[in-house]
């Protein structure tokens, strides 16, 4: 019964927020529904018993990513309104008209066709609860796929040096503003 | 009335179509970079629910994956959107089509 309410409290609260972060013409407050979502994308995690991830999905997501959402539309100063009606060409809304209405009967007509329940093997340590969840990922994460996660590591390097490239100025801008400081 | 799996796979499928038709409609870039994120979530959400029927923690994995992968993504993705709204401030997608073939 608790179980039924926090889903369909968490479900609600998702797809508020989803349909926010589409609707609202103001950036900062598709940013701000964006977090709306991701909590409950995480009380949902917690509900299924994946206590790490909701904890890294807090963190990581609205701590973070957010955050830098944020920072860019404050930097860029882009948050005036935005006019749906002007910006967008008249065959793109019935395209996501017949993406949105296409895909989501072929998603939900799949999921409740194949309404049966998923037979696979079962892991040897299975999805515990508690501390047990922790001791698990760390273990599949640090056993089974020790490459991936090192790859990983590899991934945030180039991602941070692409983030310091694009954010320099160009030479020309640097050495024009070196001149001009150095005239004054 | 108990919650199956089948609730969260069509809860993912839901949230992975408004991502989908937010990135179709919306034209400015960093709302676009939101509905990538919303997509990405939609994902994320069916993994763990397959995770937990399956009594496999490799579903959480992945999804650890996804999370270090997305972090990454929006650090470019921001990246060249603030290299391209300074050259050429309120572009929009549309704006942007100096690699058009």
């Amino acid at each position: 019964m608790v179980d039924t309410l926090v889903f369909i409290v968490a479900a609600a609260i998702c797809l508020t927020g989803a349909l926010g972060v589409i609707l609202a013409r103001n950036p900062v407050h598709s940013a701000l529904m964006l977090v709306m979502t991701l909590f409950g994308i995480a009380v949902l995690f917690v509900a299924q018993e994946a206590h790490f991830l909701a904890a890294v999905q807090v963190i990581v997501y609205a701590g973070a990513i957010v955050v830098l959402f944020l920072f860019v539309i404050m930097l860029l100063g882009v948050d005036r309104a935005q006019n749906l009606e002007l910006s967008i060409l008249p065959i793109q809304r019935w395209a996501a008209l017949v993406f949105a209405g296409g895909s989501l009967l072929l998603l939900v007509g799949l999921i409740v066709v194949v309404n049966e329940p998923v037979t696979g093997a079962e892991a040897m340590g299975g999805a515990a609860s508690g501390d047990e969840n922790v001791r698990l990922l760390a273990r599949s994460l640090f056993s089974d796929h020790v490459y991936a996660f090192e790859l990983t590591s590899l991934l945030l390097v180039i991602a941070v040096i692409g983030a310091v490239v694009l954010a320099r100025k160009p030479k020309e801008i640097q050495s024009a503003v070196a001149e001009e400081l150095g005239d004054n | 009335m108990e919650i199956t799996t089948g609730w969260y796979l069509v809860l993912g499928a839901l949230l992975f179509v408004i991502g989908g038709t937010g990135l179709l409609i919306r034209r400015n870039p960093l709302v676009m970079l939101m509905c990538v994120e919303l997509m990405l979530n939609g994902v994320n959400l069916s993994f763990v629910a397959f995770a937990r029927q399956l009594g496999d923690i490799g579903g959480q994995t992945v999804v650890f994956f996804v999370l270090v992968v997305a972090a990454a993504e929006v650090v470019v993705g921001l990246g060249l959107v603030v290299a391209i709204l300074r050259r050429q401030p309120g572009a929009t997608a549309d704006d942007l089509s100096a690699l058009r073939g």
